[in-house]
């Protein structure tokens, strides 16, 4: 599938969005600025961005407690998420949510999800909606291998089947469910080996590469929108931070992840091959990388000077009785 | 003419005009037809009980759908699709099963409003099947209901009479909050009482004074409001005259009424057919034991199930279920 110029310029400046966010958000976690659980996306950009470049505000995506990429990704304000990040009250769920529950559904974007497999039936019934309605739109779900092993990702894969849903499974399979690798957890090996049993197209793609991503996505994503049923898709590729801020990663090999930052980033491969191509120059993405840089600084001064939620008002608000 | 349907027609026709009323409700649930890829008859069951009989007929499948046995899935989809435009009833069979789904309301619907900044809506309708009396012993009996109760974001109807599950039926659907709707399994036959045909709501949040009285306060909820009737008669012949409330909702509850109540009577039983630990009439009993302390002129007695699973030998579980003569020596008690 061939990009426009303005195409591939979004594509990189959404993970370049990606990537500082998650760097920044990495050294404020580490100041103790930030409070709770983060969990970073970088070195997965790719992912996020090359399959939610083919939706658009109505399609519908669900996340998992590694959310940010997918937020940036689906078009979320990066503002309101850092504030979000802060507790603040003009965060994009007003603080009460968090980095696990960020969600714009103006932006088809029904949240980050703190629990492992939560998203999948939900996105059946996303999808379902679009089915009932008849809008020609689909939704995708966001899983990692942890989230492969759970019932309710196996009962959603066979209901979004015997439904015929217009539904993207997408599993992310970075390597490592928490600190236990996805070699030994995944029965079978291989996630998308699972697909044929529920009678659906699976596709291993490298996640590395935004470019095998797009396609492999916008393949699954038009199949959805003919009315021709969900796809899998294993989407393969290492996290460059822990499974949240503060894991040591004894687990992984010594040097794994110096290797995938020299080898695999998936920036530094995108900015290759569309120089290399000719399709964009260095300045080009320099120019972003400058622009990015601006937009995540000027997020956190501003998240700094907000106001805080009102514990007297906003502690009682948006639940719908008082005890 | 009183017009007399009994819980189950009048839970059908509540579904039959929501859906003639609104075409983004549907209904899901399994066996809610019952046939589907069988050799035999579609819409063959109708739902267990057969509440949902005749709604596949009219409405087709993409209204009324039969889901395969994975109770997280679609539940799950109801929860997820009540946020992208549709209001899905979702039938779970038995209450029990929540053990197989919960997630997907305690830590998905239930939370969406609040922790996406009040940016959510989710308008969908849990109908389940609780209690005993069938003889369905530990796994199909069980009510369930004070657990959804302490959840922040669920609502939790539970009709005692035919006449209140269309209005309450009709409401939660209407309601833009998740809510769970508590079916007493005896009541789909043994309820049967006046039911306009014209659509109608009953408003959340507002007891049903069932019986008026100066003597003693009894408050029961859903299979119990029939119980507690029958020992107020019972009692009105000793010249013991009960104020019955039936809350119709326990979340959100009707406070007020009841706290009316007990500064009236100053007595008070509760009757509950869940278990006595953190369950309904404990609750109340603290809420009164609160707000209405100086206007009790007795202890407040509690008329539950005993802290067991609900047996299934006949003989054991008539001994579990909260009977009418239990009650009124409970309102005794407090007399005397």
């Amino acid at each position: 599938m061939q990009l426009s110029r303005t195409a591939l310029l979004e594509a990189y400046r959404k993970m370049r969005t990606i990537r500082t966010f998650e760097d920044k958000v990495h050294d404020l976690f580490e100041t103790g600025e930030l409070p709770g659980f983060v969990h970073l996306y970088a070195g997965e950009e790719a992912s996020a961005v090359g399959v939610c470049a083919h939706l658009d505000d109505e399609d519908r995506i669900i996340s998992t407690h590694r959310g940010h990429g997918h937020c940036i990704a689906k078009g979320c304000d990066v503002e309101g998420m850092m504030l979000e990040l802060f507790g603040r009250r003009d965060g994009v769920c007003g603080g009460k949510g968090g980095s696990m529950h960020i969600a714009d559904l103006s932006k088809g974007m029904m949240g980050a999800n703190a629990i492992v497999g939560g998203g999948p039936p939900l996105a059946c019934g996303a999808a379902l909606a679009a089915k009932t309605l008849k809008t020609g739109k689909v939704a995708v779900t966001f899983t990692g291998d942890g989230g492969s092993n759970q019932g309710t990702t196996f009962e959603s894969l066979n209901l979004a089947s015997v439904w015929k849903l217009p539904l993207i499974f997408v599993f992310e399979n970075n390597g490592y469910a928490e600190s236990t690798g996805s070699g030994w957890s995944v029965a079978g090996g291989d996630i998308v080996r699972r697909a044929p049993a529920f009678n659906m197209p699976g596709v291993q793609v490298d996640g590395f590469d935004f470019f095998a991503v797009h396609e492999a996505a916008g393949e699954a994503v038009e199949r959805a929108r003919r009315g021709e049923g969900p796809t899998l898709l294993e989407i393969k590729f290492g996290r460059f931070y822990g499974h949240h801020e503060g894991d040591a990663q004894t687990y992984r090999a010594k040097g794994e992840v110096a290797k995938l930052k020299a080898e695999k980033d998936p920036l530094a491969g995108f900015r290759k091959r569309v120089t290399s191509a000719a399709l964009l120059t260095a300045a080009d993405l320099d120019a972003i990388d400058a622009e990015i840089e601006t937009l995540i600084e000027g997020s956190v001064a501003l998240a700094r000077k907000s106001p805080m939620p009102d514990p007297k008002v906003d502690l009682l608000t948006d639940v719908y009785i008082r005890y | 003419m009183a017009r007399i349907l009994t819980y189950r027609e009048a839970l059908r026709e509540a579904l039959r005009q929501v859906l003639e009323e609104d075409p983004t409700v549907i209904v899901m649930g399994e066996d809610i037809a019952g046939g589907l890829g069988a050799p035999g008859e579609l819409d063959a069951w109708g739902g267990d009980m057969g509440v949902t009989k005749g709604l596949f007929g009219q409405f087709g499948p993409e209204r009324i759908l039969d889901t395969p046995i994975s109770e997280s899935a679609y539940i799950g989809a109801a929860v997820g699709a009540a946020t992208c435009g549709l209001r899905p009833i979702a039938e779970l069979m038995f209450v029990d099963f929540m053990g197989v789904c919960f997630d997907q309301l305690l830590n998905q619907g239930a939370k969406f409003r609040y922790m996406f900044g009040g940016k959510a809506k989710t308008p969908v309708v849990i109908r389940t099947q609780y209690g005993a009396g069938y003889r369905t012993a530990a796994q199909h009996s069980q009510s369930l209901y004070p657990l959804f109760a302490h959840v922040p974001g669920l609502k939790v109807v539970i009709p005692s009479t035919a006449y209140d599950a269309k209005g309450l039926l009709i409401s939660s659907v209407r309601d833009d909050d998740p809510v769970v709707f508590f079916e007493h399994k005896v009541l789909y036959d043994e309820a049967r009482d006046h039911v306009p045909e014209a659509p109608y709501a009953i408003p959340f949040g507002e007891a049903n004074f069932v019986r008026e009285g100066e003597d003693v306060t009894i408050v029961a909820i859903g299979r119990m409001v029939h119980v507690a009737k029958r020992a107020a008669d019972k009692l009105a012949q000793e010249k013991i005259e009960v104020e019955l409330i039936d809350p119709r909702t326990i979340s959100p509850l009707d406070e007020d009424s009841i706290l009316e109540s007990v500064e009236k009577t100053g007595r008070l039983v509760v009757v509950d057919e869940a278990h006595p630990r953190c369950g309904m009439a404990a609750d109340i009993a603290a809420l009164v034991a609160d707000k209405a302390f100086k206007s009790l002129k007795a202890p407040v007695k509690c008329v539950t199930a005993p802290h067991t699973p609900v047996p299934f030998s006949p003989v054991l579980e008539d001994a579990f279920i909260p009977s009418d003569m239990a009650v009124a020596a409970a309102a005794r008690t407090v007399m005397a």
